[in-house]
């Protein structure tokens, strides 16, 4: 696109490309999230099935970002009437562009049903009836690759309108106004962070957004750079302009290699289109953005230890204060917010504050993302108001437990968060509540487990996570962690004692109470959290040697059920090490010196015939 | 495997490594180019960016996707994020590590893949997950595995 010179002109582009005659079918395909179900086969399926029929000028196919109904994948929306269709496979093409395209016709098989009855359109599917998509209105719709789209859903708007007619001071004002909270985990106002950071003495300043997602079971910012980076850099450009800062970086994990791409391809756009660099849109500012690759350390979430990394440096925290908004990159004033705070920037400059602020809950402001997964029906990403109940997050919208099973906890803020047990499903969810009950909003993981999850497993899981990830750097992270993930593997494989769980919460303490950095300080949450909740299930491993979920392995073993096994053989071929034997039609039988209880048997089986105990 | 040092020198010219250069991206592009970062590599990027080789050894060894040595065709990264850990991850792993006969952090003999684990990588809803390369694949049990797994076997002859 040629370089745009005035917000004027950027309205009267907007214009033209609005008036532009539009196909009258849109297969909105997701091809980012949904890639690894082959979603460009079926994209590439459909289109050959367009050119054969001639009908490129009626049915166009976009290739978007995710439609957040991911347990549906391959996901395709077709537009004007929303239908909406799920489990797409390339075969499915022709019938799709001969019947619900050219014909408009309903192909019901692909429908998502609710008891056997196929709802076809997007609107009228409960995971979407309960959102309210205001930061992902644009994820599933546009082409993540094309400014056009971008464009002709109003970006850049907000942005033109803070750089042509508002005062720094302004926007701050509006942002303040907004309530808007970090969506990194702290929840720390933003508006007083760019305040901090505007005030600082020094230049130049820096902004940065932090896209390293390293929370495991949270993908909403992922989601955000591959679905829509215009929306992220069009916040950058505001908070920069907010601040005084002419340079930006967008830290991202090396992991998302699509975000990395659609981040680049925004950013040289915008740069083509004169809406970053020198004098942008005329308005007298100039502002640039660089990428920086990160290199699989989980710690550089952190907003020291990112600066190191952008440094060149080992990714190390350091103590603050002094906080970035003083003495940050390279020793000058930055302001680091992560990929969804960024994104919530231009809706508040659209609506103003005061409208943004009259969604969600009295402390926490506007709407939030999870990511829903784990034993969860509709896993994807949700957005709702701050304020939501996890039994809407996780009933309404998600569909609840499958197969029959009970919930037990929702896990939140990985690592540094804890499970809420099921009796908080009615608390409404934002960043006090969810502290008060021993969790973190964190970046907005939410992994659901049900009663086959044990949570001393859990527990350990994640401190084996921050024990790999601890920096080293301070002695309570890098040695406390490591003595509390082995009394936990001592717990779990049958070795525990009573007083194994006094030790662990006076280690939790100490590790909270003296580590340096937030790493440190919370990576006890998730095993301070299940003791308190989930006491009971500790006792159970380290007194009678007993997991009542039938995960931990030391304490287990598997069962066929003779009355209720029908020999249809499924686990007989499912299990990796042929401990299963069995005529067909006659009940099997698992060798137990064989059996490595991996439980792929259980899972396989229809009819609830193995049992662990 | 034998690295010219005429090879390392031009890409770090092509890269305009300078005292002003981004240290880990040029780390990553030298890896990128060689498939992993060849000791005379690292000491012409010291010279070039004064940056002294013990601080950039620092570096190379704090993060996890730097290496020294080189590794197998196809890196294989096994997510162990809670929502795979919760759906069987461990299964997927080991199904991997039977297939191959590697362990974690290992290459196969014939150099055609390498093992790792990673924290995330954001496709929950596809757990469990792996990669390899830069290909997602999801929703796998043991027998999708030795599935996938065989059809690179296959590519590579």
């Amino acid at each position: 696109m040629r370089a745009l010179t005035s917000v004027e002109d950027l309205e009267r582009v907007r214009a033209e490309l609005l008036s532009r005659p539009a196909p009258e079918t849109a297969i909105r395909v997701c091809s980012t999230g949904c890639r690894a179900l082959g979603a460009l086969e079926v994209c590439d399926a459909l289109e050959a099935e367009i050119a054969k029929r001639g009908a490129g000028e009626q049915v166009r196919v976009i290739r978007t970002g995710c439609h957040g109904l991911c347990a549906g994948a391959v996901v395709v929306l077709i537009d004007p009437q929303g239908i909406f269709y799920q489990r797409v496979s390339p075969e499915d093409a022709a019938e799709i562009v001969e019947e619900t395209c050219l014909h408009g016709r309903i192909i019901p098989r692909l429908c998502w049903s609710a008891d056997g009855e196929p709802a076809p359109l997007q609107r009228d599917l409960p995971f979407y009836q309960h959102q309210t998509r205001v930061v992902l209105r644009n994820c599933g719709v546009i082409d993540p690759r094309s400014l056009e789209q971008a464009l002709a859903r109003g970006a850049y708007s907000a942005a033109a309108r803070a750089l042509s007619g508002t005062s720094p001071e302004q926007v701050i004002e509006e942002v303040l106004t907004s309530g808007l909270r970090g969506r990194g985990g702290a929840g720390f106002p933003t508006g007083r962070k760019w305040q901090f950071a505007r005030a600082a003495p020094g230049q130049p300043k820096y902004v940065i957004c932090n896209a390293d997602e390293g929370d495991p079971g949270a993908f909403m910012d992922r989601a955000l750079l591959e679905g829509d980076p215009h929306l992220v850099i069009e916040g950058m450009i505001i908070g920069a302009y907010a601040i005084g800062s002419h340079q930006g970086f967008i830290y991202v994990r090396a992991e998302y290699p699509i975000a990395i791409e659609h981040t680049e391809i925004a950013l040289a756009q915008a740069r083509e289109a004169g809406l970053l660099g020198e004098n942008i849109l005329g308005a007298g500012f100039s502002f640039d953005i660089e990428v920086r690759k990160g290199a699989g350390a989980f710690v550089c979430g952190e907003e020291t230890a990112l600066i190191a990394s952008i440094e060149g440096r080992r990714g190390m925290p350091r103590a603050r204060p002094p906080f970035p908004a003083a003495s940050g990159l390279w020793g000058k004033p930055t302001n680091i917010n992560n990929v969804e705070t960024w994104a919530n920037v231009p809706r508040i400059m659209e609506q103003g504050g005061e409208t943004y602020a009259t969604i969600g809950s009295p402390g926490s402001k506007g709407t939030k993302i999870f990511a829903l997964a784990g034993r969860v029906r509709n896993t994807g990403l949700v957005e709702v108001p701050m304020g939501a109940t996890l039994r809407q997050i996780i009933f309404d919208i998600g569909g609840g437990i499958p197969r029959g099973r009970r919930f037990k906890a929702a896990q939140m803020g990985g690592p540094s968060g804890g499970c809420v047990p099921a009796r908080y499903l009615d608390l409404p969810i934002d960043y006090d509540s969810v502290k008060e009950v021993g969790a973190i909003m964190g970046s907005g993981g939410l992994i659901v487990m049900d009663e086959a999850t044990c949570m001393v497993d859990i527990a350990r899981f994640f401190t084996d996570f921050v024990q790999q990830e601890s920096c080293g750097k301070c002695a309570p992270c890098r040695i406390g962690t490591r003595r509390m993930l082995e009394i936990l593997a001592r717990i779990t494989s049958g070795q525990g004692e009573a007083a194994d769980i006094d030790r662990l919460q006076r280690l939790g303490h100490m590790i909270a109470d003296t580590s340096l950095c937030g790493l440190g300080q919370t990576a006890p949450n998730p095993v301070l959290s299940t003791i308190h909740h989930f006491g009971d299930e500790y006792e159970a491993h380290a007194a009678a040697r007993r997991c009542q979920a039938g995960v931990c392995q030391a304490l287990i073993g598997y069962r066929v059920l003779e009355d209720r096994c029908t020999g249809c053989g499924l686990c007989l071929k499912a299990c990796p090490v042929g401990a299963i034997t069995g005529e067909e039609k006659q009940p099997h039988t698992i060798l137990a010196a064989v059996c490595i209880k991996c439980g792929t048997c259980r899972d396989r089986c229809r009819f609830d015939a193995i049992i662990v105990e | 495997m034998p690295t010219p040092a005429a090879e390392v020198r031009r890409l770090l010219v092509d890269l305009q490594v300078s005292a002003h250069s981004n240290l880990i991206g040029v780390l990553q592009e030298v890896q990128e180019r060689f498939g992993y970062l060849p000791a005379p590599a690292l000491v012409e990027i010291s010279r070039r960016a004064r940056i002294p080789l013990s601080r950039i050894w620092g570096v190379v060894t704090f993060y996890a996707q730097f290496y020294t040595e080189p590794r197998g065709r196809h890196t294989i990264r096994c997510c162990r994020g809670t929502a795979c850990h919760v759906k069987g991850a461990a299964r997927v792993l080991d199904a991997v590590k039977r297939e191959l006969a590697i362990a974690e952090g290992e290459s196969t003999p014939d150099l055609l893949f390498y093992l790792e684990t990673v924290a995330c990588l954001g496709t929950c809803f596809l757990a469990p997950v792996m990669m390899i390369g830069n290909t997602y694949y999801g929703l796998l049990n043991p027998q999708k595995v030795a599935r996938i797994l065989r059809s690179y076997r296959t590519d590579a002859r």
